[in-house]
């Protein structure tokens, strides 16, 4: 047995190796930046948290519906609408609190359309997103209202008392918002439920081939409505981070594509929380090093350069480390038994 | 009889999809601890009934009784809660999870959290395998299983459900002779505990060696039941089709002429890249049947790909007549003369949106006189293909019909009508009877032979070694990718056969 486990292990290490010379250079090339320049550094890391939180709170909700068999790519819009709602909640209200409950519970509404759309009513899940984005644009759009306030102003930085204090990990690990502790604590979480619970296992089943779960008992449409609600709410928190805890306000059109690269994220992410969660901090810590030159000047002549980082990442990973993805079998179809 | 012997009743079940009355009035009676087998020709109505039994299908009327008490069984739990197992035709295995996954799922050891526990559930699965001696790795993943073994896992997990009525949905379709003897070996010891056995097939001579009571269904009626003391084989084909068939499909001896197909030297790679075919040679020479026997998944598709063009040589080469196909690309290789029912009639034979008619053209839809300057000709096409509907017998409420609409027998008559009507010098047959009624494989196999007779050149791949046997001059026994024996189909046995097509080896 034991043998097994190291065979295993081994295993584990040698699949991953890619990921794992990745965050190992990573790392040291942000200790010895941080060698000589430890403020920036630690402002980098920060913003690549900052960057990666929305990402891979996306990229759950993502995942948490295709392992089930249904494409999200409302994520956009289920985002956007959450991100207006929990802030007129909030700045109504002037409950913190109330607003991000209110912008989850407006994310699983919205998951409730998408699950409605495609799963009761067995409609294309990609039309049925793309009416997500659409609408929630409209509808944003038409009730905004400049001059809204949060009377309460935006969630503020919680520090875990002396670990706060440690140089660098101290300010990047130890000194954020509520959200992000929350994503911080969701990612193994889901994981664990993913691949070790009865609810994991069933939701892997009904993804990868619905008939074989319907024949052992377990309710297909049943679970894609859990799931496709649950992810929805978990876009909502994602939309509830953005205009309540990182800007603190709502503007027109503010997830700005976010929801689409979580879909990325979640596909870098082989639809494994871990693996989103470091997709997603690689694309948070291209962004980081983009503002970060643009704060310091370099390269301003040419400032498209700099804007291209991101992007030249996501190809060099693309290409080079992903390799052959494999979605869930059953994505994209919906399911009726006879 | 005493109520308390059923193990499972059916009352007038009726079951209508569309216009077609799949189910009519069907009464059933399935004794505890006896194996029944339900038979009958594809479309008869057999896998209907079993779902509705599983819950899959819900009856328009009838009524289930289970263990004396009438149940409803709106979906599968509720089936599998009256102790109701089923092995299913396409197995219903999540091909991603592993083995001890897929038999607890839906029933999962698992602490109060829910968080599964899955030491104990291969425990259970291992002792489960002990017990009947199906042996399976619990941590294999169900995708990299051959066939039979996953099969296994599907018997394995109804009796992890403890269930004591067990329905198989034509088991022994997937399985090699030495594995139809295993599985036929655990269904009588399962019936020998109490076990209620209900079992779908359309072979019969595995029905008379292993059913205690025969349910013979026919256009969704029951039409008669008996059991193996009383009939034989003739005897249930007739009670099966409605009229007396030819089982054996008489033929004269090969008159074989000039080597039309040579493969020589033969390598060809998987999709996954692994050798598929290992140096393999054979030639057929028309006016033979040259029938490749082997258990499916060892190299046959990629073997038939190839000399269709679908596929790419890795190392050897293939001459139809004289020339060399390396470079050919399939339109080329048909031209030459190949023709090729392929394997999955409706992924490859046929495009299933497209009328009949377009499809019995497929071939040479852009030939005079279909086609002029890139103009089709309506005129000749309704012609030739309301003639082709004729000569082939298929039967198709209109040549503007959809193909897909058609059932499978048809199907697979429009894709000979047109392999056939192709003038051409090798046929490749690739599991031709696959999955059709009784009816329809007698019209293929009689018009096999009569093209052979006509000087035709055929290469069958079948995984039934009855109609390999029935059908070829010579055959070839393939196992991982080698032919293992070559041989005159006289010199060879079912025995030999199916011993070299699991072991490899042709020594006792």
């Amino acid at each position: 047995m034991s043998e097994n486990q190291t065979r295993d292990i081994g295993k584990f290490f040698f699949n991953k190796r890619w990921w794992i010379l990745t965050t190992v250079l990573l790392v040291f090339f942000t200790l010895w930046t941080a060698e000589f320049q430890q403020a920036n550094t630690t402002s980098v890391l920060v913003s690549t948290l900052r960057h990666s939180t929305p990402l891979v709170l996306g990229a759950m909700c993502g995942l948490l519906c295709e392992r089930s068999g249904v494409i999200n790519i409302g994520i956009e819009g289920q985002m956007l609408m959450s991100a207006w709602g929990g802030f007129m909640v909030a700045s109504s209200s002037g409950s913190l609190l109330l607003g991000v409950f209110a912008g989850i519970g407006i994310g699983m509404m919205m998951g409730g359309v998408l699950a409605g759309i495609s799963v009761g009513l067995r409609g294309d899940q990609i039309i049925a997103g793309t009416v997500i984005n659409i609408a929630a644009i409209g509808i944003t759009s038409f009730f905004f209202s400049l001059g809204r306030t949060l009377p309460s102003g935006k969630a503020q930085v919680i520090k875990l008392g002396p670990l706060a204090d440690i140089p660098v990990a101290g300010r990047v690990l130890f000194s954020n918002k509520p959200i992000t502790y929350l994503t911080l604590l969701m990612i193994p979480t889901l994981w664990f439920l993913l691949f070790r619970t009865k609810w994991g296992l069933r939701t892997r089943a009904v993804g990868e081939h619905p008939s074989a779960a319907e024949t052992v008992g377990i309710s297909v449409i049943g679970m894609r409505y859990l799931n496709v609600i649950m992810g929805g709410g978990i876009a909502g928190l994602a939309g509830a981070y953005l205009s309540l805890e990182a800007v603190g306000s709502f503007e027109r059109g503010m997830t700005n594509g976010k929801g689409f690269v979580a879909l990325a994220v979640m596909i870098f992410g082989r639809w494994n929380p871990v693996g989103a969660w470091g997709a997603a901090l690689l694309f948070g810590y291209a962004s980081a090093i983009q503002t970060q030159f643009q704060f310091r000047d370099w390269l301003t002549n040419d400032p498209q350069f700099i804007g291209i980082i991101p992007f030249v990442v996501t190809i060099v990973v693309l290409a080079g480390f992903v390799g052959r993805a494999r979605p869930p079998a059953s994505i994209g179809q919906p399911y009726s038994r006879e | 009889m005493s109520s308390n012997t059923l193990a499972l009743e059916a009352t007038d079940i009726s079951k209508t999809f569309g216009s077609v009355k799949a189910n009519d009035q069907i009464n059933l009676e399935i004794k505890k601890g006896k194996i029944h087998a339900l038979l009958g020709e594809n479309g008869a109505g057999k896998s209907t009934l079993v779902n509705i039994l599983f819950g899959l299908y819900k009856a328009d009327s009838g009524v289930v009784k289970v263990n004396g008490d009438a149940v409803d069984l709106g979906r599968p739990k509720d089936a599998i809660d009256r102790g109701i197992g089923m092995v299913h035709q396409h197995f219903q295995l999540v091909p991603v999870l592993t083995v001890a996954e897929n038999i607890v799922l839906g029933n999962e050891p698992a602490n109060k959290a829910s968080v599964i526990d899955i030491d104990n559930a291969k425990e259970k699965v291992r002792e489960l395998a002990e017990e009947y001696q199906l042996d399976v790795d619990t941590e294999a993943t169900v995708e990299d299983l051959p066939v039979g073994t996953q099969q296994r896992v599907e018997i394995l997990r109804s009796l992890y459900r403890k269930a004591d009525i067990l329905i198989l949905d034509e088991p022994t379709a997937v399985l090699t002779p030495q594995e139809t003897d295993h599985l036929l070996q655990v269904l009588k010891k399962l019936a020998s505990q109490g076990v209620a056995i209900i079992f779908i097939t359309h072979k019969l001579r595995e029905v008379l060696e292993v059913a205690d009571e025969v349910t013979v269904m026919r256009n969704g009626q029951v039409v008669g039941s008996t059991t193996p003391a009383e009939t034989d084989e003739s005897g249930l084909a007739e009670m099966m089709v409605g009229r007396s068939v030819v089982l054996r499909v008489s033929k004269e001896a090969a008159s074989p002429d000039e080597t039309v197909l040579s493969v020589r030297n033969l390598c060809v790679e998987d999709d996954r890249r692994l050798l598929a075919v290992n140096d393999l040679s054979l030639e057929v020479r028309s006016g033979e049947i040259f029938g490749i026997a082997g258990v499916e998944g060892n190299g046959q598709r990629e073997l038939v790909e190839t000399i269709t063009g679908l596929r790419t040589i890795d190392t050897g080469e293939i001459f139809i007549g004289d020339t060399s196909i390396s470079e050919f690309s399939p339109r080329q290789i048909s031209e030459l003369g190949v023709a090729h029912i392929p394997e999955d009639r409706e992924k490859h034979g046929l495009i299933g949106a497209h009328s009949v008619a377009d499809n019995l053209i497929l071939n040479r839809y852009y030939k005079s006189p279909f086609s002029n300057r890139g103009i089709r000709q309506q005129k000749a096409i309704a012609n030739y293909a309301k003639d082709m509907v004729d000569k082939f017998d298929i039967r198709t409420p209109s040549i503007e019909t959809p193909s897909s609409s058609l059932s499978g027998g048809n199907k697979q008559k429009a894709i000979a009508a047109r392999e056939f009507s192709h003038n051409a010098k090798l046929l490749v047959a690739s599991q031709p009877t696959r999955g059709i009624d009784v009816g329809s494989i007698e019209f293929v196999h009689q018009q096999l032979i009569n093209q052979r007779d006509q000087g035709l050149a055929v290469l069958l791949v079948s995984a039934e070694l009855d109609e390999i046997l029935s059908l070829s001059d010579r055959i070839g026994v393939i196992y991982r990718g080698q032919l293992i024996v070559t041989a005159d189909a006289a010199d060879l046995d079912r025995n030999r056969i199916g011993r070299i097509m699991t072991t490899g080896s042709d020594s006792n």
